[in-house]
């Protein structure tokens, strides 16, 4: 069986205000270390933890964050090369980094591809200032053109867009300039994805605070249909809920994920998935380098999925493709139940699966919730 | 000292009636009723004070909060008189004070030959304490006008006593002041109470009559009847007889309260005390009955017994429905002390099994449900309290309505509604304000008195379903608090009343269903499916909200098709959260009740039915 790898880049120059993930800036880190000093030791846990998983044939390493673009080619080099050493890769294996487009050069894209990345995804999240402020994003829209730009000359074959829709005071007008600007660029992948604000966030409290007001529902639900149309309309077919590409692009690394393959996450925070048990490491990444560095697992917690979990998860993942909803995972009742839903637009059955509509997609988690109570 | 002993009191049964005063204290919620109480037992030192707390005499933690007598008590103070130095036994029957419990207050009354008015004088008279007062004129006993809190910085004895002279009929002079929080004036009113007020009269060798002023059950000693005795006497294992049921008991124990139960020989003329029978039923020794004996029984019962009659029902469901059981016993249990409470199961399909609950007017249901919620740990949802129809259809037959979604669907001749005449108590600014409020209601003016200079009284006959709903809310909120409200029975009247019913998707839900004026039918259905769209939660397909009379739509709404409901980000490590998550709502869903299609969260009908205050409290529970 084949292992996807996915390393966790636990830096950023500035936490952005919606942002609830694992990273820090180096004003956070206890270390009190520059971050190239950071970098290199950081890379020495994640090796010695990578000694840990299996030694199966890599189809897909992903660098995600964080800024994974912050640190320097020769330092993620060495993790992709140690995954070559040890477990061998495939020959169409997929490298991603995720980047700010304000972090990078001509130079540094060079030196990405030099050490085996083939595909990037830069965080645009919108082509608007004003949006971007909100979402207290620091790099200039109109780096994203010239970093695309140089990272197709540095020779990466597949480029990708993150976007992020329904910030308040987004209008739809603002979301499809946003959406336009990005199918303009020389990419082959789009994600565009609702904001959800998480508790303990900066925008989270602006909310609470009522200095910014979340857009309703159904300006959201408009902004999905727009992207979604804008998309195919460029020739980047819809292939998860919030995932477009060109044939061939799509993401094969997130595939695996819903496809409920088998992963290892590198790094703190980091989630693994392998044979039906998930388990993840400790958060902090102080604690993380302090477990690996004493000769100990940095594994936080873990679970066993049950029958019935793996079942749940496959509906709940499944129905989120293009491929859609193998029918035969189902029990007659929810076949029944998925029909209601057939009826009222939501749902199309062809081939013995069912495939969400633009408005089923938007509705997808009710639906599962529908059939699997 | 003016206190006696108890050992060398008077003893119960050999008291001679020439020495004894009965007597209550007529007053409004917070005019100091409990307070004087306390300071009387302080006096005569039938209380030590080691053992003194507050409102001694209210037992049920719900009374002490709300500062209310529901039940009555009675208690056997001795005092040697400061003005001409004999011994006399006091007793003091302390009645419940609210509009709900007239009956009872009628009774309380009837076992006295005099009353205490206690007014607050800084707010003087309330229209409680007006309508108690005249049900004590009625009765002839003596009255004793008496301010109260004179150590009150805002006290103004002079404008009250004038108010309450006038009421009476006596001299502003003749009213006592007191404090019942310092003592100051409460042995002078003890001795007033001898002087002024009748010793009891009765026939010792007459057959054995004593009036039920109240029953109680106590789960130790099982119902504790208080009672007067008017004529003959009362002794301990002694055969007696219920006069309206001709039911036998045996009393197993006679005593007197002082203010702790004490077991005495027995009880002659005059005298107030209990007996125990060890029956487990309070309706078993219903207030208002006549008590004799087995063995030499009384031809002429007591004048004035009623069965209660509920006024007001309402439907309560456990919310949990596991609960149903624990409700139904919980209901057994609070009807052994709880006379006038009646319920029968009715099952609701918006929220399951439940009882359809009859109470005396909103205070008693309101004590009802807290009682169940606090002494029972159920949660519980309510519908909207409402009264008694009773509907002649076209073809004579005759429909007794006490829930409003039984109401009949055929062609109605004539409905009618239970009409009260209700007595309001205001300063004169707001003569109008009220005067709106009334007209509002369907009230017909009867007529306005001035009982001050700036006070008056406000007379209306109104239909009860009016005064069920908000109008005590209402009335205080336009009057800054100032106003005070009373009614009383006045039987049925016809009214143009219809039934709405509200649809959720074309599908009646019962639990919304109401009785309303014909007049009043579109603000209802208006108000009802506004209140609705917002409560209830949007579903994956548009869901229309409608209120109707019959099968004619008089109001609609619709809730819109929700469009968003996925979680777009879904990376690896957020597999098993969202895993999580949708088991989790897996739970919540399980909470849901289900109208048709249309999912309902329970909280949605709980919103829904509940009033402002309502809504407030279960704010403020969440707060906790």
């Amino acid at each position: 069986m084949a292992l996807s790898f996915y390393v966790h880049i636990p830096y950023c120059i500035k936490r952005c205000g919606y942002c609830d993930f694992n990273t820090y800036t180096p004003n956070e880190l206890q270390d009190g270390a520059t971050l190239e000093i950071v970098s290199s030791d950081y890379i020495d846990a994640v090796l010695s933890e990578l000694e840990a998983a299996p030694t199966d044939q890599v189809p897909t390493i992903f660098f995600g964050g964080g800024t994974p673009s912050l640190l320097p080619a020769d330092d993620l080099g060495r993790v992709i090369v140690a995954i070559k050493l040890r477990n061998g890769i495939s020959p169409d294996c997929e490298i991603t980094l995720e980047a700010n487009p304000d972090s990078v050069t001509a130079q540094k894209l060079a030196q990405y591809v030099e050490v085996g990345f083939n595909r990037i995804s830069f965080g645009m999240q919108s082509a608007k200032p004003h949006v971007l402020a909100v979402l207290d994003r620091t790099h200039n829209p109109e780096n994203v053109e010239k970093a695309v730009t140089m990272a197709r000359a540095a020779g990466f074959t597949s480029i990708s867009v993150d976007l992020i829709y329904g910030t308040p005071g987004e209008s739809l007008d603002d979301w499809r300039e946003t959406v336009s600007t990005a199918l303009a660029l020389d990419i082959d992948h789009m994600s565009a994805y609702a904001l959800i604000v998480e508790t303990g966030t900066k925008l989270a409290a602006q909310i609470k605070r009522g200095d910014l007001v979340m857009p309703d529902d159904d300006l959201m639900a408009d902004m999905y249909l727009l992207v979604d149309q804008l998309c195919m309309r460029a020739g980047l077919d819809w292939y998860e809920l919030s995932n477009w590409s060109k044939l061939g692009h799509e993401c094969r690394h997130n595939i695996a994920y819903w496809e409920n393959k088998n992963w290892w996450g590198l790094g703190p925070g980091a989630h693994s998935h392998v044979d039906g048990k998930r388990f993840w490491n400790v958060k902090h990444p102080t604690a993380y380098k302090q477990k690996l560095f004493a000769g100990q697992s940095p594994v936080a917690d873990s679970e066993v999925l049950t029958a019935g979990q793996i079942g749940l998860e496959a509906i709940l993942l499944g129905i989120r493709m293009r491929g859609g909803l193998d029918i035969e995972l189902l029990e007659p009742y929810q076949i029944e139940l998925l029909a209601t839903f057939r009826g009222d637009g939501f749902v199309e059955l062809s081939d013995n699966r069912a495939l969400l509509t633009p408005t089923g997609r938007l509705i997808a988690d009710r639906i599962v919730r529908e059939i699997t109570i | 000292m003016p206190a006696i002993s108890l050992a060398k009191a008077p003893q119960p049964a050999s008291t001679n009636p020439a020495q004894i005063r009965n007597f209550c204290i007529i007053a409004h919620i917070d005019h100091g009723k409990s307070t004087l109480a306390d300071r009387m037992l302080g006096i005569t030192e039938v209380v030590d004070p080691r053992n003194m707390r507050e409102q001694y005499l209210d037992r049920m933690d719900i009374e002490r909060e709300r500062g209310i007598t529901i039940k009555s008590q009675a208690v056997r103070l001795p005092w040697r008189s400061g003005i001409d130095g004999d011994e006399y036994i006091l007793n003091l029957i302390d009645t419940p004070g609210h509009v709900d419990f007239t009956y009872e207050v009628s009774r309380s009354l009837a076992a006295c030959e005099g009353a205490v008015l206690l007014v607050d004088c800084a707010q003087g008279i309330e229209a409680q304490t007006l309508a108690n007062l005249y049900l004590a004129m009625e009765n002839n006993l003596t009255i004793i006008p008496v301010l109260n809190k004179i150590d009150l910085p805002n006290a103004q004895p002079e404008k009250f006593a004038a108010e309450l002279a006038k009421l009476i009929g006596c001299e502003p002079e003749d009213c006592l002041r007191v404090s019942g929080k310092t003592g100051e004036g409460v042995k002078e009113l003890l001795d007033e109470i001898i002087q002024q007020i009748p010793a009891p009269k009765g026939d010792p060798n007459a057959p054995a009559r004593a009036l039920i002023f109240d029953s109680v059950y106590d789960s130790y000693r099982g119902v504790v009847t208080y009672v007067r005795v008017i004529d003959g006497h009362l002794s301990p294992r002694e055969q007696i007889q219920m006069f309206s049921t001709g039911v036998r008991h045996e009393a197993l124990e006679v005593g007197v309260i002082s203010p702790e139960p004490i077991a005495s020989k027995g009880l002659g003329v005059g005298e107030v005390g209990y007996l125990i029978t060890g029956v487990k039923d309070v309706r078993q020794s219903r207030v208002g009955d006549t008590i004799t004996t087995f063995n030499n029984p009384t031809k002429q019962g007591l004048a004035g017994y009623k069965d209660p009659k509920p006024m007001v029902f309402s439907g309560l469901f456990p919310l949990d429905g596991a609960d149903f059981p624990v409700l139904r016993e919980a209901l057994d249990k609070l009807q052994l002390n709880d006379a006038a409470l009646v319920y029968e199961p009715e099952s609701s399909a918006a929220l399951g099994f439940g009882f359809r609950c009859g109470f005396l007017g909103l205070l008693h249901m309101e004590i009802v449900r807290e009682r169940l919620e606090r002494e029972h740990k159920l949660n519980l949802i309510s519908t909207a309290p409402n009264v008694v129809y009773n509907v002649t259809m076209a073809d004579g037959r005759e429909v007794r309505v006490t829930n409003p979604s039984e109401f009949p669907d055929g062609k109605v001749a004539i409905v009618k509604e239970p009409i009260v005449k209700s007595t309001i108590l205001a300063p004169s600014e707001f003569i109008g304000t009220i005067m709106d409020l009334c007209q509002d209601r369907r009230g017909v003016l009867l007529g306005m008195d001035y009982i001050s200079e700036d006070r008056v009284e406000i007379r209306y006959d109104l239909p009860l379903a009016e005064i069920v709903f908000d109008f005590f809310d209402q009335l205080k909120g336009r009057t800054k608090g100032y106003a005070s409200l009373d009614y009383e029975e006045k039987g049925d009247a016809e009214g143009n009343l219809v039934k709405v019913d509200i649809l959720l998707q074309g599908e009646a839900v019962d639990a919304f269903s109401a009785v309303v004026h014909r007049d009043k039918a579109y603000a209802y259905g208006v108000m009802m499916t506004g209140k609705l769209r917002q409560l209830i939660p949007r579903q994956q397909f548009e869901v229309p909200i409608q209120a109707a009379i019959g099968s004619r739509i008089i109001a609609r709404e619709s809730i819109r098709a929700i469009r968003k409901d996925v979680l777009a980000k879904c990376y690896g490590g957020d597999i098993s959260r969202k895993r999580k998550l949708l088991e989790k709502q897996k739970e919540g869903k399980k909470r849901m009740k289900m109208v048709g299609r249309v999912e309902v969260p329970q909280e949605a009908f709980v919103a829904a039915l509940a009033t402002d205050a309502d809504i407030e409290k279960v704010k403020a529970a969440r707060k906790l």
